[in-house]
């Protein structure tokens, strides 16, 4: 971790697909987010602050894409662009690009597929193959296809209910596309994560969520179990190499 | 004027009152990257069992209005562990008091933790927790009653000649009995208040948001009941007392000393602010001076 405390400005909160919303922040000397890091964000009227994770960032702004979940996401939501935010960020480990040799495979859930968008372009800038699956319950849902296409990866759609790409769920398309990869890297709601744990092989990493104190290793409130012994998804992850789970 | 904010607890002298809340604080080392754990006055270390423990299923954490709601379960390492590496570790990075929190499931595990935080060399003043409201037959039974607090205090008095502090629990209808029995046996401080039970219930999926269906109450909204709990029992007992609940400005802590602290832990500030501790510490001097307070030591119990 290299945690930083600062305000930032919100320069736009739109919403991009029912109940997700884009927020695009900017602190004029912050630097660039490591990849699946994520922020703790001040939220009024709230107590503690919500673990968001970053989607893509570069020097100066952060764009973080969110799901409305509860009274403090929605509080987020209703946020003007133009007001000023108190986050705590460089939170958490990130994934491992380096631990990719040539080809990447990418594989996200719904809302799980934010910080997928900045580790697509970090491996394509270190000059890496990228096959995205993505995976939602309906086309109307369905994040981040295009900007990653852009960033040149084959991206692979499945739908819950056909109405786009595949039908069904990622362990579907994956089985329907053999996608080539020498690593891969999975983030998404935990039982698409275990359903994808036995059909993977160990080369690859899984970001965990879990509901967040303090977002900083000090409450120990997001603990998982893992191969080595307990673990603060917040201080020790939130990525995880797949033999590391003890799922 | 130098504004002098040290205080002595119990034989210790504390270069300010200000102290992190066990399991508040991570296992003690994690906030020495973004600062000088020197700045603070101890350390209230993560609390420990005599054997390791996972704690309880997640979710643990539920926002509260004015606070939070934890059911973390006392997660930790084992005595062992803090007293073999963690302890020397954070000694290594600065010279604070070190406070050893013990909790146990019966009144030997008590004993032999104290024993043990006792031969630690980087100890300095021993917390027992009999107040935890998050795990069953223990903790919280301990505080809940005279006799059993009597039992606890008189055990750990007898492994250690360290400073021994007995944290106790607000859910109980009279504390000064309590506190004055944990005096009786030897206790040489109290901290007080620990958590207040309590629950939430996810009205969508009409389940208790804690997978461990209750928790402990703590954040902004406890402050006026440990206040009133500190101020109740600096009244009664003739031994200092860590006043903890619900703190985190410096304004809080000279009115928590006022009603009786000598020393103030900041708990839940820690979480919502990791830089917490050391802005407090640093406002303390500007607040006395605003408030005419030369030695932050004459205001103890004055109300």
């Amino acid at each position: 971790m290299t945690m930083d405390r600062k305000i930032y400005t919100i320069e736009s909160n739109a919403p991009v697909a029912p109940q997700v919303y884009r927020m695009v922040l900017h602190a004029e000397d912050a630097p660039e987010e490591r990849c699946g890091r994520f922020v703790e964000v001040e939220i009024p009227g709230k107590f503690l602050r919500r673990p968001i994770s970053v989607s893509m960032s570069e020097p100066g702004r952060l764009t973080l894409l969110y799901k409305v979940v509860g009274g403090g996401t929605a509080a987020l939501a209703a946020m003007e662009p133009g007001s000023g935010l108190d986050l705590l960020t460089g939170l958490g480990n990130g994934f491992d690009t380096l631990a990719c040799r040539k080809s990447a495979l990418l594989i996200g859930g719904g809302i799980g597929a934010a910080p997928l968008h900045q580790l697509c372009r970090d491996l394509r800038s270190e000059g890496k193959r990228v096959t995205a699956i993505l995976g939602f319950n309906t086309a109307s849902e369905i994040l981040l296809r295009e900007e990653m296409e852009a960033l040149g990866a084959t991206v692979h759609v499945a739908t819950a209910d056909g109405s786009c790409g595949i039908r069904g769920l990622v362990t579907d398309a994956l089985r329907e596309t053999r996608p080539d990869y020498d690593y891969y890297y999975v983030c998404g709601p935990m039982p698409m994560m275990k359903a994808l744990y036995p059909v993977l092989p160990d080369c690859g990493e899984f970001s965990l969520e879990e509901r967040m104190g303090c977002g900083t290793g000090l409450c120990f409130g997001c603990t998982v179990q893992t191969t080595a012994g307990p673990r603060r998804i917040c201080h020790d992850g939130p990525v995880f190499k797949k033999n590391m789970l003890p799922w | 004027m130098v504004r002098d904010t040290s205080v002595n607890l119990a034989g210790i002298r504390l270069k300010n009152p200000v102290v992190p809340a066990s399991g508040t604080f991570g296992l003690g080392p994690e906030m020495a990257a973004y600062y000088d754990l020197g700045r603070l006055g101890a350390i209230a270390l993560k609390g420990t069992t005599l054997e390791p423990r996972f704690g309880n299923p997640t979710p643990r954490i539920a926002e509260c209005t004015g606070g939070l709601l934890n059911a973390v379960g006392l997660q930790n390492p084992g005595i062992d562990v803090l007293t073999g590496e963690t302890a020397p570790k954070i000694r290594a990075l600065c010279d604070t008091p070190l406070i050893a929190n013990i909790s146990g499931f019966s009144v030997e595990e008590y004993g032999i933790c104290c024993e043990k935080a006792d031969r630690c060399p980087e100890i300095d003043i021993i917390e027992v927790n009999i107040s935890c409201p998050n795990v069953h037959n223990g903790g919280m039974a301990f505080g809940t009653d005279p006799e059993a607090a009597a039992a606890v205090a008189r055990r750990a008095r007898k492994a250690t000649g360290k400073p021994l502090f007995i944290k106790l629990s607000p859910n109980v209808s009279d504390i000064v009995p309590i506190a004055r029995a944990c005096e009786d046996e030897g206790a040489d401080g109290i901290t007080l208040i620990n958590t207040l039970p309590g629950m939430r219930i996810d009205i969508r999926r009409r389940k208790p948001v804690l997978a461990n269906r209750t928790g402990g109450f703590s954040g902004p909204a406890l402050f006026p009941v440990a206040l009133r709990f500190v101020n109740q029992a600096a009244s009664a007992c003739h031994i200092p007392i860590m006043g903890c609940g619900g703190v985190s400005s410096a304004e809080e802590v000279i009115e928590m000393m006022m009603a009786g602290a000598t020393a103030v832990q900041v708990g839940s500030a820690n979480l919502k602010n990791p830089f917490a501790c050391p802005e407090i510490i640093d406002a303390l001097p500007s607040v006395m001076e605003e408030l005419g307070i030369e030695k932050l030591e004459d205001i103890i119990g004055i109300v």
